[in-house]
């Protein structure tokens, strides 16, 4: 009996992931802000997926430009350890 | 003539004195002006701490400018950066049509909020 599969409750039912980009109307991405781009860094300074951000993949493509472009001006680190 | 819009980044070493800084970044002024390029904006970081060293430095001095100039000034902007050993790191990029219309907010949102911040 316990090898039947049974929905798993979730807390969070069906909350579809969303490209916050697109929803809040953001079209620039800007590499000279890095607490914003540390919403999409690891603790370890590393660049999250889309899986986990939600984004778009363009505006991934375009938040992973940024990142690497603050890097190159040290205002990212390139590795890190406990940035948040 | 045909003309983009550019912005530009660079670090100078903290070992400057402030006549020393502001001689560099009035070098690179004079280089962009006397090329024929139009200034739209120029912000002053002041000195920041760097995320990891670079040329054993924990710090630097940061300024931006923002300009329009033909394709080929750009070229002549970074030779000048090698060249210079005061520079220890410098990033040129063509903004499109939402960095620019991003940046003219910021400009002038900046003179109003970011200001105070950058000492």
């Amino acid at each position: 009996m316990s090898l039947v599969n049974e929905k798993v409750e979730r807390k969070e039912l069906n909350r579809k992931k969303y490209c916050r980009f697109k929803k809040m109307g953001i079209k620039y991405v800007d590499y000279k802000d890095p607490n914003f781009l540390l919403k999409f860094l690891n603790e370890q300074g590393k660049i999250l997926p889309r899986r986990l951000t939600g984004n778009s993949l363009k505006f991934q493509r375009r938040v992973s430009t940024a990142i690497k472009r603050a890097r190159h001006l040290a205002l990212l680190p390139y590795v890190a350890d406990g940035l948040k | 003539m045909f003309q983009n819009q550019y912005e530009t980044v660079f670090i100078l070493t903290p070992v400057l004195s402030e006549a020393q800084i502001k001689d560099a970044v009035d070098k690179f002024k004079s280089v962009l002006t006397d090329n024929g390029a139009e200034i739209l904006n120029d912000e002053v970081w002041g000195l920041k701490k760097l995320a990891y060293p670079i040329q054993h430095k924990t710090t630097g001095y940061y300024q931006l400018f923002e300009f329009k100039a033909a394709p080929t000034l750009v070229a002549t902007l970074e030779t000048e950066y090698k060249r210079d050993e005061r520079i220890m790191r410098f990033f040129t990029t063509k903004l499109d049509k939402h960095a620019a219309a991003y940046s003219a907010r910021r400009k002038s949102g900046a003179s109003k909020t970011k200001a105070p911040v950058t000492e």
